[in-house]
């Protein structure tokens, strides 16, 4: 069991902020996110687009802003529970939270504060009858253990980076690799595209465009699809068929958790400390709403900064909380690492 | 007022709705269908890399034509007509009064 004061849900940048602004309290924080990597939105959707509203960066790549945060939460030693799903949250006799993942990893806190964004990232799946009964049977949507498709003949549709990169690197694992694609044209570095091409001159993987999946084929487990291109209709036998048409957010679990919600978002008290309205569990950044809400990162980063101060009181009810300046303070992490200003010099000028 | 145009949106229970949109305030057909409170979700936010915001172009209208970034993304996107757009590609000038949009499904 993972025990901190904080269990933040999501670890995009509104996630990873409060990590700071919390450790400035001394309160130790631990990121649940569904994603394989911290960043959110941010690494999964747009690493490389330029962000230009976050006060002080005239420009900054969202990727670069993420690696920022991290640098900066470094000295606070965030836990992360990667790749995994917050799915219930209970209290245990001592009024304390446990939120327990899709993979049964459990963490305990006083403490919840809720950035999910725009939820979790679920594969966005094609419509296909029949791809529910082949699911795990042939049929996955994320690759998570390449050493599976060993020996077998693999299917990847898509047309984006995923698709290429995947098709890449199964090239060398898997028996057979065939990519298709609604289109001629892939979008993908322009890297990838080349590497493809050249795994098709060398015949390598093999190429099927443009046609679409139309049908699933298997008793048990799959066996063969049917591509189509209108006109043409093709059947190819198949150990594994992995569609990567990108992921879509869906608010998930957390909606079951007894908060208020109001179109896809969770409803906080935003005059004071952006609570919900169970008590001890906050939401900040684009998963919250409140009148006159607006996602943009650097609201989250003022709704964590407010949450920090709520939670700190409500964990300490006694204890008299001032706020300090880093200037002034400095920044000491846990890791014993301390940052503060220099001291000004005073020395007689003769 | 003058620089505003009056579009017809179609949501996906076939309802329509007019909608008043300004063609001053560099918005995009996502972003005045979110005005509207249509459910319209720009989860990208208007990067043309999430498809949330696909829409049938249903009246004569000439548009500019698509970009690489809105072509690779209906390429991948599900539900994908001839006359499919982005509206977050979509800016809101004079030349669409009287547009008319159906919501691709979700």
């Amino acid at each position: 069991m993972v025990k901190t004061d904080i269990i933040i849900i999501g670890a995009g940048p509104t996630g990873l902020f409060a990590v700071f602004q919390a450790g400035l309290l001394k309160l130790r924080c631990h990121l649940i996110d569904s994603l394989p990597i911290p960043g959110g939105q941010c690494s999964e959707i747009y690493p490389k687009k330029p962000i230009y509203d976050i006060p002080s960066q005239p420009e900054i790549l969202a990727g670069d802003l993420v690696d920022n945060l991290m640098k900066q939460i470094r000295p606070f030693q965030p836990g992360f529970t990667l790749g995994e799903c917050a799915q219930t949250i209970e209290k245990n006799s001592s009024g304390d939270f446990i939120v327990t993942t899709n993979k049964g990893t459990k963490h305990h806190a006083p403490i919840v504060a809720i950035a999910g964004g725009l939820g979790t990232f679920e594969p966005r799946k094609p419509n296909l009858v029949n791809l529910e009964k082949f699911e795990n049977y042939g049929v996955d949507y994320m690759i998570k253990d390449p050493e599976k498709y060993n020996n077998k003949k693999v299917i990847i549709a898509g047309g984006g980076d995923s698709a290429l990169d995947w098709t890449i690197f199964l090239a060398n694992i898997a028996k057979e690799v065939t990519l298709i694609h609604r289109r001629d044209e892939f979008r993908g570095a322009l890297d990838s595209v080349e590497k493809v091409q050249k795994l098709k001159d060398d015949n390598k993987v093999k190429l099927i465009t443009p046609v679409e999946v139309t049908e699933l084929h298997g008793q048990d487990f799959l066996e063969s699809i049917v591509v189509s291109n209108g006109g043409m209709i093709k059947t190819i036998t198949t150990d594994y068929f992995i569609p990567l048409f990108g992921l879509t957010p869906k608010l998930g679990p957390i909606a079951g958790w007894g908060l208020e919600i109001e179109k896809n978002a969770i409803k906080v008290n935003n005059s004071l400390d952006y609570q919900t309205n169970i008590p001890g569990i906050y939401a900040i950044g684009d998963v919250n709403t409140y009148p006159g809400k607006l996602k943009l990162i650097l609201c989250g980063f003022h709704e964590a900064t407010l949450m920090c101060q709520s939670a700190f009181q409500m964990i300490y009810p006694d204890k008299k909380n001032i706020l300090k300046y880093t200037t002034v303070s400095g920044v000491s992490g846990f890791d014993g690492s301390r940052k503060e200003a220099k001291k000004s010099t005073i020395k007689a000028i003769k | 007022m003058d620089q505003d145009v009056t579009i017809t949106v179609i949501d996906r229970e076939g309802k329509s709705h007019e909608l008043i949109a300004p063609t001053d305030m560099a918005m995009n057909l996502m972003e005045v269908c979110k005005a509207y409170e249509l459910p319209v979700e720009g989860t990208c936010g208007g990067m043309a890399m999430c498809a949330s915001c696909q829409c049938y172009l249903e009246s004569e209208h000439d548009l500019p034509e698509k970009s690489d970034d809105e072509e690779a993304m209906l390429s991948e996107a599900f539900h994908v007509k001839e006359n499919s757009r982005l509206g977050c590609q979509i800016h809101m000038s004079k030349a669409l009064e009287g547009l008319t949009v159906e919501l691709a499904p979700e």
